[in-house]
């Protein structure tokens, strides 16, 4: 049920960079569709009223949550933030050349 | 001692301390980026006589071993791989130390460069599912940065449009790591091929869904193309020469290739897939290029015919359609880098792309007008030029497997190649040179230098084809064809 949700994300995310005309909007849609990818990975280590992996004297048989997805994670946001600002930069760039954010007003190649 | 973290650490490293070098004098970055490529081009051929007596080449990093840890994984396709992006890379950044100097910054081009390099080798060494994202994200960023190095207003545009699906991509193929790892809790690919043998169901295929249309955006077949020509025409044009001969082979058709043959396995179904994105592909790119007024429009349209052509013989499964696939993959790099690095001397010269304001180029341009000529030919498959033995493999390995349908679509591609290629060369090289255009030079030594090396392996590769297939491709096609005994190979028993 909440990896259906988690996917639902996902389309809202792909919807509003289908569909979207500002660019602005579109940078946002891909970050909603990081955001539902870095949740699945998180809810596929999750376990119920698991703690963290983390192997003390008190703390052996314990339920652990799965910490390598966490790992996972932690690298798949470093790299969603250089592609964020790296996209971001692109628009400021693409605002200076055709004063404005409307995509179907950033025509100029075709064929 | 085991050579094959060097493929990353050397350029990770020299691209760091390109970007601290900043403002300081150029020369000093053209001789290190040149230096780092030559060496790693030379440390990769190298290791064909090492693979030879050595076998099957396996690094596990930080001394985790393979289910827990990251490993890199030499063997023949992963050699193979090597030696085009290496080769193609030196050849380029020779052509870059003149080609660059109208743009500032030179050494952080040099820097970004280098990082796609990492990246590239990263993808087609690890074993590893998330490493292999992460390292085709390191090539893509910097894919999307040097797209638009010129900040003129359609590179900004074509990068954007580049950066909006290769991200799409991106996000799928985590998407179906993910999932891959739900299903087996392993990473590493031998290990998820060995759990995944013999099991099908639904959320299996809805992963392997997932990596055909994450790859497919990043290799650029048809349903999935339209990226491709605005980013590889507007990036400068070593820039595209790396992008069109080399980025979507490496981060597309090979890791397609790698997940499908020797994780997953391939079936029935995935036979026809490949054969009829590779047809489609063929086809559209073909007729797409015919009607291009833009030289480097038209020869990124030609990319996604070529690309076509690869998907297609990988698709026919028997040992001549993948043999030529991986020739074709060769071939490709080679004289399609040429071209486009004597598109970028063309525009060099003359300042424009426009087909129509070119003419008798060659009386003027003799060096690019003669390499081009050639690198035509061998696109369009005339003997004895390299592309001629590639499609004749494709050909055969169509007509063994009882495809004949397929067979003559490819040669009627390949007349269509030769149209566009004819209609190119017809309109920019031959013909009355146009007024205006007398007092043009031909481009400098080094970029002369860069295209007659290529040349000559255009030609070299396509009278010495047997000796090269012997020793560089045959290797990779026994990689292909034990398909899915891959685990066992690298993992040990």
């Amino acid at each position: 049920m909440i990896f259906f949700l988690c996917f639902v994300i996902f389309l809202i995310g792909l919807y509003c960079v289908i569909v979207k005309k500002n660019i602005l909007k579109i940078v946002i849609g891909i970050a909603i569709m990081e955001y539902a990818v870095n949740l699945f990975l998180i809810l596929l280590g999750y376990r119920w009223e698991g703690v963290p992996a983390i192997v003390t004297e008190t703390v052996t048989q314990a339920k652990f949550v799965d910490p390598l997805p966490q790992a996972l994670v932690l690298t798949a946001i470093v790299i969603s933030i250089a592609t964020l600002a790296l996209m971001v930069s692109l628009c400021i760039r693409i605002h200076q050349r055709y004063k404005t954010f409307d995509i179907t007003k950033i025509r100029r190649l075709k064929g | 001692m085991n050579l094959i973290p060097l493929f990353i650490a050397v350029p990770l490293g020299v691209a760091f301390i390109l970007a601290l070098l900043g403002k300081f004098k150029e020369v000093v970055s053209d001789l290190l980026a040149a230096l780092c490529t030559l060496s790693l081009a030379i440390l990769s051929f190298v290791l064909i006589g090492q693979l030879k007596t050595h076998g099957i080449f396996v690094y596990t990093v930080g001394k985790w071993t393979p289910p827990w840890g990251i490993n890199l994984v030499l063997d023949g396709l992963s050699l193979l791989m090597l030696i085009i992006i290496n080769t193609v890379a030196f050849l380029v950044i020779i052509y870059s130390v003149s080609y660059m100097k109208k743009f500032t910054a030179k050494s952080r081009y040099y820097a970004l460069f280098l990082l796609m390099l990492a990246g590239m080798n990263g993808v087609v060494l690890t074993g590893d599912f998330f490493n292999l994202f992460v390292f085709s994200e390191i090539a893509a960023i910097s894919s999307y940065a040097l797209v638009a190095f010129g900040v003129e207003a359609e590179e900004l545009e074509a990068s954007f449009k580049y950066m909006v699906m290769g991200s799409i991509a991106s996000i799928l193929i985590l998407f179906s790591v993910g999932l891959l790892y739900g299903l087996t809790g392993s990473l590493n690919m031998a290990d998820v091929g060995r759990m995944i043998q013999g099991r099908r169901n639904v959320l299996l295929s809805f992963s392997m869904t997932l990596f055909l249309a994450g790859f497919g955006l990043k290799a650029a077949v048809i349903p999935f193309h339209a990226w491709l020509p605005d980013a590889h025409p507007s990036a400068p044009a070593p820039i595209s020469a790396m992008l069109s001969g080399v980025l979507i082979k490496a981060l597309g058709v090979y890791a397609l290739m790698r997940i499908f043959f020797n994780v997953f396995g391939m079936g029935l179904q995935l036979y026809w897939t490949f054969m009829i994105l590779g047809c489609v592909s063929m086809i559209g790119g073909g007729l797409l290029a015919l009607r291009q007024e833009d030289l480097k429009r038209l020869l990124a349209y030609s990319s996604i015919s070529q690309i076509g052509y690869i998907i297609l013989g990988l698709g026919c499964g028997n040992y001549w359609g993948i043999m030529g696939a991986l020739f074709h993959l060769l071939n490709h790099a080679s004289f399609k880098s040429l071209l486009f690095l004597n598109s970028g001397a063309v525009e060099y010269s003359t300042g424009t792309r426009k087909l129509e304001k070119m003419g008798g180029l060659s009386k003027v341009m003799p060096v690019t007008g003669a390499t081009s000529t050639i690198a035509s030919l061998s696109i369009s498959g005339i003997p004895p030029f390299n592309g001629f033995w590639s499609k004749l493999f494709i050909i055969i390995g169509l007509i063994q497997a009882g495809h004949f349908v397929l067979a003559v679509i490819t040669i009627l591609a390949s007349v269509l190649t030769l149209a566009y290629y004819l209609r190119m060369q017809r309109y920019a090289f031959f013909g009355e040179l146009k007024e205006g255009l007398e007092k043009i030079k031909e481009a400098p030594f080094l970029m002369g230098f860069s295209v007659i090396v290529l040349a000559i392996i255009c030609l070299g590769v396509g009278i010495l084809f047997y000796p090269v297939m012997k020793i560089v491709l045959e290797p990779a096609v026994e990689v292909l064809q034990e398909g899915i005994r891959y685990s066992s190979l690298v993992l040990g028993g």
